[in-house]
């Protein structure tokens, strides 16, 4: 799938399964033959609606979750299935998440100084006391909280600063790579922008990755390089962020983008709505594949479809011009 | 704030206090408002301004620690502030006012049939016999857009999706006839896709049964949506109000611009989201001046000492910020909010970011 040859692979995806089952009979299939892979220093979006299986993704990355079938590559070392100890523990410290609700998230009997530092604890990451202090110090810092907080606890902090902590936390163990689902979802209008902003900082600043899982597509339009679509499991959909933008392909990447509120009545007010209706559209084919329509876009098609596809592109490509 | 109309609701300096262990919290400080009758109203604002807290207090659902500590809430010649009695509650709440909740889950009875939760709300209110609700009950479902109501009659909640669960709820909500629909936050814990079908919902219903619909929502998308009329609130007080024209073309405080600007769809990829510094005050302290003043990049000496009053900009247009005083300099909008129609056709234009293909 790599477009860009002289970009180094970070995480590889490859034929990713998983499951989930009550009985022998009643299996699930959460995440279907899911391929991508996400390149050093980008942010690549996963959006989806919920039940969607984008965090089942992130989780199964993690090791939260286990997969089914597939690999998972993390610097081209497979972290999916049976690890050595040793591994797992590269696994956990370089790989580092940020929730969607910070309340729950932190352990509120804990103080926001051991909340930070519990990674630096199990992975005897500082050399002593003084060590450790300055590294929390320097991480509340980096997120703009003062050294003052690190006595407090939890609810004693606004939804966005508890994000902060959030953040602080995973980036207190200088990971390479960030899983961050749906970190602003919980969070009020006015603050969404601040927690943002932030993490394009550290982005800039360490050279990070960043999976960014999200359910609405304007918040990645701003935030992301490259954004996957999936839909019941299946990724139909994975392109550049303009491009996605500019040239949605798959009938179910456009509903999403017309079921966008746009913010002014008169454009609101006027919109038709068009929902997609998968039976209908009969466009995802289960025997279909991810299939490359133009460079370094994805679709998800049968063979028999790619003739439909192309001209939809090329049609588009004249309103362009 | 508006005269000769037909108001269904009115509020006058309504205060709401809070007993927080030994605190006092101040939720609601002071808000008159006027609701038109048939009209949809968006009240804006953060999670902690009061929004949420301001409409409990038509339906008597305030928690325990709290109540309305000052002023009026007129509906049908009656002071519902004065209203003690959980008896008398009942002959408004769910009757006359209802509300739609925004997690639908919690606000349906797990173990209990779907069509069973809307018929005992219509024998109960109105008085119908269990064959005559069914029937009614099964019409409510089809009109909100159930697939075989008769056959999901039966079922029960865990059995349908988040959509329909919270299409049951309006349902519910509906199956009196109340005359005002309160949605708090309706389509928050929904998709995209399904959040646009809902709220399209609400609205065809409020024509066909011509309710008054009072919306509260921090998604300004929703509001530009739904609104005849819109409503700004921070911490604990209505900042701006207006037609919802006027509040997306024409915004006069500084709060209304900081919540336009760091919308996302109008962030320019590479440069820095727009975001409004600081957070909102604590209730439990005294707020001197304009509540706003400290995180505002438009603060004068004035917001620090003395709390502004309503400025009139139209006549249906009302502004709390000293910067609409005459003595004050003349501030223009930031160019995102200047600009935000210019922007939004451009994006949505054929051929644009959320153009029609």
């Amino acid at each position: 799938m790599s477009v860009n040859k002289e970009k180094e692979v970070l995480l590889d995806v490859k034929h990713l399964e998983v499951t989930f089952s009550n009985s022998k009979k009643h299996v699930f299939k959460a995440v279907k033959d899911a391929n991508f892979q996400i390149f050093k220093g980008e942010t690549f979006a996963l959006v989806g609606e919920s039940g969607s299986g984008k965090t089942t993704i992130a989780r199964a990355i993690i090791r939260l979750n286990d997969t089914s079938d597939g690999e998972i590559l993390f610097r081209g070392k497979k972290i999916n299935g049976k690890l050595s100890k040793e591994d797992k523990k590269w696994v956990q410290r370089n790989i580092q998440m940020i929730f969607q609700d910070p309340a729950a998230s932190l352990n509120e009997r804990a103080t926001i100084d051991y909340c930070i530092s519990e990674g630096l604890y199990n992975f005897h990451l500082y050399t002593d006391e003084a060590d450790r202090q300055k590294k929390v110090d320097m991480a509340l810092d980096s997120v703009g909280l003062l050294p003052e907080h690190k006595s407090r606890y939890p609810h004693e902090f606004s939804g966005g600063q508890r994000q902060r902590v959030g953040i602080a936390r995973a980036m207190i163990m200088e990971p390479e790579f960030i899983i961050a689902d749906e970190p602003i979802s919980a969070l009020d209008v006015s603050i969404r922008a601040q927690v943002l902003n932030l993490m394009n900082k550290f982005k800039e600043e360490r050279g990070l990755t960043y999976m960014f899982i999200a359910h609405d597509l304007s918040v990645v339009r701003y935030f992301a390089d490259r954004i996957a679509v999936i839909h019941n499991g299946r990724i139909v959909e994975v392109a550049p962020s303009n491009e996605l933008f500019h040239f949605p392909i798959h009938p179910y990447t456009r509903s999403l983008l017309q079921a966008v509120p746009m913010p002014d009545p008169e454009i609101e007010k006027a919109k038709e709505l068009k929902p997609y209706d998968q039976e209908k559209e009969n466009l995802v084919d289960e025997t279909g594949s991810l299939q490359e329509i133009k460079p370094g876009h994805f679709i998800f098609m049968a063979e028999n479809e790619r003739e439909e596809y192309e001209a939809i592109v090329k049609e588009m490509e004249k309103v362009k011009e | 704030m508006s005269e000769q109309k037909n108001i269904i609701l009115s509020v006058k300096d309504l205060e709401v206090k809070f007993k927080v262990r030994d605190r006092v919290l101040t939720a609601i400080r002071n808000i008159s408002m006027d609701f038109e009758e048939g009209k949809v109203v968006a009240i804006v604002g953060e999670s902690g301004s009061g929004k949420s807290v301001f409409t409990k207090t038509f339906t008597g659902m305030l928690e325990i620690n709290g109540e309305v500590s000052k002023g009026e809430i007129w509906f049908e010649g009656q002071d519902l502030a004065k209203i003690k009695k959980d008896s008398d509650w009942e002959k408004i709440r769910g009757k006359k006012i209802a509300t739609v909740f925004q997690d639908p889950m919690t606000s349906l009875n797990p173990v209990k049939k779907i069509g069973d939760q809307i018929s005992e709300v219509i024998i109960k209110h109105q008085g119908k016999s269990k064959a005559e609700a069914k029937k009614m009950a099964i019409e409510m479902m089809a009109k909100v857009g159930i697939k075989d109501p008769d056959l999901r009659y039966d079922e029960y909640p865990f059995m349908y999706s988040g959509g329909m669960r919270q299409r049951i709820v309006i349902a519910i909500a509906l199956a009196c006839r109340p005359r005002i629909l309160i949605c708090d936050e309706p389509t928050t814990a929904l998709d995209v896709t399904i959040q646009a079908q809902i709220i399209r919902l609400i609205k065809d219903l409020s024509e066909e049964y011509g309710f008054t619909t009072i919306y509260i929502t921090h998604d300004l998308g929703v509001v530009a949506n739904v609104a005849d009329v819109v409503a700004v609130m921070y911490a604990g007080q209505i900042i701006e109000y207006g037609k919802v024209d006027e509040i997306f073309y024409d915004s006069r405080h500084p709060y209304t611009w900081g919540l336009l600007s760091s919308l996302p769809q109008l962030g320019e990829k590479g440069e820095d989201l727009f975001a409004i510094r600081g957070t909102p005050p604590s209730l439990f302290e005294e707020i001197k001046g304009d509540a706003f003043a400290p995180r505002s990049n438009y603060a004068m000496k004035i917001d620090y000492e003395e709390e502004p009053p309503f400025f009139k900009v139209t006549d249906t247009h009302y502004a709390k910020t000293w910067l609409l005083d005459p003595r004050a300099p003349k501030v223009e909008p930031p160019a995102a909010v200047k600009e935000l129609h210019e922007r939004m056709l451009t994006l949505t234009s054929k051929g644009g970011i959320y153009g029609e293909r």
